[in-house]
């Protein structure tokens, strides 16, 4: 290729329109991806950050510190309790929308409703829910006539009151991808399973569960990725407490970088973080690919 | 057993109201306990057997608002979501153009590679960002608010392929009647495009309006303090005080629940969309 036709096959003026949002990702989304492993192999005071390499140090202190593996245990407490029963949930109650419902528009926008507020006020109810004398526990007294724990300050109890607190705030989200992908089923292929006579049971495993496989592999992803950056709830709730039992991984970081100011092991933990992330979407990847059906 | 399909089909759609019937009293619940807190008196706040309040109290929402500079929190949040949400929508559809329209040195290679901007969470840019943030000088600025978050890969992402969907001959049909490459992007690919435009500025406006990790770590004045910084303050600093607390929520979901039911089906029909297209 000569020089004249590779200036003619492209058109250069593309990079004035490429450079606003180039300039903004590249200098806050994908240098500071490298800035952070320099940063993590450093440590010093906030002015004379990087005089002193630590090399793996940061690392070291991170893993074999017993506060990490803590917050490594609440988090996957977290996650394997939420993403779950947020998945049944969510597709069971997008299968009842589903079934040509009145009031369709309305069970849609109450659904969705703790979707859109803000997670700080929604702590701020939920605590005031859970305390002690609080409405959860009265109507648990009513159901069961037995006393409600005192939720958010009991070691056992903090960790599942922030699970379901986060379950109600997340559902709506997923019953709207869900009813999505079940609206996507052609109408016809439930015609053909009821002529050959299918109950509801064999037509669901039969026809909707592996239709709709890549949307719960999409919906799988994405609540394990943002379950495992759960943050607000804690920090409004319980402040990591009691006795650390809801310190989850993003809270330990926020503690590390904002309050006791160690960048570079904060660093190091946030790069811990995202290769935990990036390997659990591999094997998610890995184990679902031969049962996803792509139409 | 024509009649005894149709009971049963009866039946079944009873079932399904009272599942779905009561799955929407839990999620109403907390915000009707919220609401009719509001109203209560501290006393009454701290006795869950007490539903109603004896006497609606208006004034609980003047002195939740007077007790912190919650004006001050609006005016920066609404600011900041705007500007970011304008910004966004200006980055975005510019760079969706060059990607779908145009051919240029490294294309598909620069794609993937924002693609992979996405795999990243936000958590992992919060320490290095601080320091770029501090030698440029912009902690505790609205720069610091706004510029980082002011393009994404996920509304150019979202706009390319939309406007990928549109006929490849408008180009050649504008470009034959003397439309410049700029002029085609503003007055025929925008005007087309309100519906993924209007998708990507619901998403940054409300993602701005309810973010909190990153304004609580590059602000610690309070003049700079976005709503959800000033609201988990707030609650830190009254601690028990239940009523003032419900109002000062209220408040603060109260916009976002407003604009919700005004746009509703371009909400439902925005987060519909990406879930179906991966």
């Amino acid at each position: 290729m000569n020089k004249k036709s590779f200036f003619k096959k492209y058109e250069w003026s593309a990079w004035a329109y490429l450079l606003p949002a180039l300039a903004i990702i590249v200098t806050f989304h994908m240098l500071p991806i490298l800035y952070s492993l320099v940063i993590s192999v450093h440590s010093g005071g906030m002015t004379d950050y990087f005089k002193k390499d630590v090399g793996l140090s940061n690392y070291s202190y991170i893993i074999t510190n017993k506060h990490f593996w803590y917050a490594m245990w609440n988090t996957v407490y977290y996650v394997v309790g939420s993403v779950p029963i947020q998945i049944f949930l969510s597709l069971f109650i997008a299968i009842l929308l589903n079934q040509k419902i009145k009031n369709l528009e309305m069970y849609r926008v109450i659904y969705f409703l703790p979707v859109i507020t803000s997670i700080n006020a929604i702590s701020i109810v939920w605590k005031y829910m859970y305390q002690k004398t609080g409405i959860v526990n009265s109507v648990l007294g009513f159901l069961t006539g037995m006393p409600g724990p005192d939720w958010l300050m009991d070691t056992f109890w903090a960790m599942p009151a922030i699970i379901i607190m986060s379950v109600w705030k997340g559902l709506g989200y997923n019953v709207i991808i869900f009813l999505a992908g079940l609206q996507n089923v052609p109408p016809s292929l439930y015609d053909a399973a009821k002529i050959d006579g299918a109950g509801r049971w064999k037509t669901f495993w039969n026809v909707t569960w592996p239709l709709i496989s890549p949307t719960t592999f999409f919906v799988m992803i994405m609540s394990t990725i943002s379950s495992f950056q759960v943050f607000a709830q804690v920090y409004m709730m319980t402040g990591g407490g009691p006795q650390e039992s809801t310190t989850v991984i993003i809270y330990y970081l926020y503690q590390l970088a904002y309050v006791e100011h160690k960048m570079g092991k904060a660093s190091a933990l946030a790069f811990i973080l995202f290769i935990i992330i990036f390997g659990i979407t591999y094997i998610q990847k890995r184990v679902t690919a031969n049962r996803v059906h792509y139409n | 057993m024509f009649k005894s399909i149709q009971m049963e089909e009866r039946v079944l759609k009873s079932i399904i109201h009272v599942f779905l019937i009561s799955g929407a009293i839990t999620m109403l619940a907390p915000f009707i306990w919220m609401i009719l807190t509001s109203f209560k008196t501290k006393k009454e706040a701290l006795d869950s057997s007490i539903i109603f309040p004896a006497q609606w109290i208006f004034g609980n929402y003047t002195t939740a608002w007077n007790s912190a500079p919650f004006f001050q929190y609006f005016l920066n949040t609404i600011f900041v979501a705007l500007v970011c949400t304008i910004m966004q929508l200006i980055t975005s559809s510019l760079a969706a153009y060059a990607f779908s329209h145009m051919n240029f040195f490294g294309k598909e290679w620069m794609f993937g590679i924002l693609m992979g901007t996405m795999m990243v969470p936000q958590q992992v840019l919060l320490v290095p960002n601080y320091f770029i943030l501090k030698q440029l000088g912009w902690l505790n600025t609205f720069l610091a608010l706004i510029v980082p978050w002011s393009a994404g890969f996920f509304g150019i992402f979202l706009l390319r392929q939309f406007f990928l969907t549109l006929p490849k001959d408008l180009w050649d049909a504008a470009r034959i009647d003397g439309c410049s490459r700029f002029k085609f992007f503003y007055k025929i690919l925008i005007p087309l495009s309100t519906a993924p435009l209007m998708t990507i500025a619901i998403f940054t406006f409300v993602g701005n309006w309810n973010s909190f990790l990153w304004p609580l770590f590059v602000t610690n004045d309070q003049k700079f303090y976005t709503l959800q910084v000033g609201l988990s303050n707030f609650s830190q600093s009254e601690g028990t005080e239940w009523h003032l607390l419900m109002a000062a929520s209220t408040f603060c979901v109260l916009p976002l629940i407003i604009m919700f039911f005004m746009a509703q089906k371009q909400f439902i029909q925005g987060i519909a969309h990406t879930g179906s297209k991966e």
